[in-house]
């Protein structure tokens, strides 16, 4: 699904974030990719959404190298991303209004795109149904997540981004929006890459971690994490440990 | 704001009016009751036909200021490039009090409707202009990567975020703006004109001294500036209702 040849990257005037950098990615791979601030995580996931640009090297999605962002990849932010003058419901159909506005061309759209319009089903999905006609302002961050959440969805991505989706949102919400996530890209076959700071995040949702340490980062640091998704994941051996593992790794790269 | 404040404060002005004129006791501050009578005797008379003049006046410089300057805040305002070019000129333009130029753009544009426009136009035109600038360029970095993450390129970042987010700026500059919109047309209804609201007070004030009826022609001229506010304020309630949402 994904595959970084050689990539490097720097920002103009710092020092470079990515050096000769090779990652693969399966299709329907869940992977959280973790680091502290400044790792280059964020960077990582705009270059997969065509973003930005590698210095040198190359990625590759589908086989096919990415010049710019590619329809059948979905974006989240921290920071939701919602028209503040729209509801709930016309924010959840903002992305099939553009493809709308495009028609299939194949560049902003995929050929095969039929116009749709009707969110409902994902608005059921996501639970925010109910306040389909309300606006970002009038709801909790939850529930803004899930408008911007039902908005990538709709589109039906192949590959879904998600920079620190959860982050400013509380323990009990985060969770349930973690489990939910993990149920809708199993669902719909949709490969998974999360940035998260947070160690508990990256080792609740991915089944593969990429670690990020201080730049330039050369080597992908990847831990397997075979048993996650599975029933009461949070409170077993297996989680408690690797928990423990990144957290030393974490203080190891860092330091 | 409710109807029955505005009522209550209609009220109240007009009680203070009252004793003013009772006090004072002199033919330059006539009674709200002589004034009123006046007023609604004037509206069989001229006073409509100026009314509309200047009413007219108004709106084709709003009008005429909208169309040009919402392109060219979007235009600056969603470009870094255009901005750095275009800010300092803006600038050095905005503080300058555009009324000193009415008898300017008289001298260049005639005596016509068009010079009077005009004036109200320049007015206009900067207060938008910054205003839709700041909206345009304030736009959070975030919504804008999200909607080009979902495929968006220029064409669609402007029909589905810069436009819509313009229209409350619009709106914003144009309330703003309408006082000092009246106000000079006010000084650009003093020259070569026998139309318009400003005309009419000036005429009836300084050459024949019936001041009831200047005083309607304030009056008048108050109630342009008000219909253009509360219009403004209901558009804002049709075109921008998450903005009144608790």
């Amino acid at each position: 699904m994904i595959q970084l040849h050689s990539l490097s990257f720097g920002y103009p005037q710092s020092k470079p974030i990515f050096n000769d950098f090779n990652w693969q990615v399966q299709r329907g791979e869940t992977w959280a990719v973790l680091g502290t601030s400044g790792c280059g995580k964020t960077t990582l996931l705009y270059l997969l959404a065509g973003l930005q640009f590698p210095t040198s090297g190359q990625i590759l999605i589908d086989e096919k190298p990415l010049t710019r962002p590619r329809p059948r990849t979905g974006l989240i932010l921290q920071d939701y991303g919602l028209l503040p003058w729209a509801t709930v419901r016309q924010n959840a159909e903002l992305g099939l209004k553009v493809r709308n506005f495009y028609g299939a061309d194949g560049v902003h759209t995929p050929q095969d795109y039929h116009p749709e319009r009707d969110v409902t089903p994902w608005l059921e999905r996501l639970g925010i149904a109910s306040i389909a006609e309300k606006y970002p302002a009038q709801i909790s961050g939850g529930q803004r997540q899930r408008a911007a959440i039902a908005r990538t969805l709709a589109l039906q991505p192949t590959l879904l981004l998600m920079d620190e989706p959860f982050s400013s949102l509380d323990a009990i919400i985060r969770e349930d929006l973690q489990q939910l996530m993990l149920e809708l890209c199993a669902e719909g076959g949709i490969t998974l890459v999360i940035v998260t700071h947070n160690i508990e995040e990256a080792a609740a949702m991915g089944r593969k971690i990429l670690l990020l340490g201080t730049p330039p980062n050369h080597e992908a640091h990847v831990f397997e994490n075979s048993t996650v998704g599975q029933p009461n994941y949070r409170e077993s051996k297996a989680y408690q440990t690797l928990c423990q593992t990144l957290r030393k790794e974490l203080s190891r790269e860092t330091a | 704001m409710k109807r029955r404040d505005v009522l209550l404060a209609s009220l109240g002005i007009l009680v203070v009016w009252q004793i003013a004129a009772m006090l004072v006791n002199r033919s330059i501050l006539p009674t709200p009751f002589v004034v009123l009578k006046v007023f609604f005797e004037e509206l069989g008379g001229d006073l409509p036909l100026h009314f509309a003049a200047s009413l007219w006046r108004v709106l084709a410089g709003m009008l005429l200021s909208v169309l040009t300057a919402v392109p060219a805040g979007l235009g600056i305002g969603g470009s870094r490039r255009l901005n750095r070019i275009f800010s300092p000129v803006i600038y050095l333009l905005y503080p300058i009090p555009k009324v000193v130029f009415v008898p300017v753009v008289l001298l260049f544009l005639g005596i016509g409707n068009l010079a009077k426009i005009v004036v109200i136009f320049l007015i206009l035109f900067f207060q938008i202009v910054v205003l839709v600038r700041d909206q345009a360029a304030g736009l959070a970095p975030q919504l804008l990567q999200s909607l080009r993450s979902l495929g968006a390129g220029r064409r669609a970042l402007f029909r589905f975020v810069y436009l819509p987010a313009s229209l409350p700026a619009i709106l914003t500059a144009l309330r703003q703006s309408v006082g000092t919109a009246v106000a000079v047309l006010y000084i650009a209804e003093l020259f070569a004109t026998r139309r318009g609201l400003g005309y009419y007070i000036y005429y009836q004030g300084s050459t024949l001294l019936n001041y009831p009826a200047m005083y309607a022609g304030v009056l008048a001229m108050s109630l342009l500036g008000l219909g253009l506010y509360f219009t403004v304020d209901w558009m804002e309630r049709k075109l921008c209702p998450w903005k009144f949402v608790d």
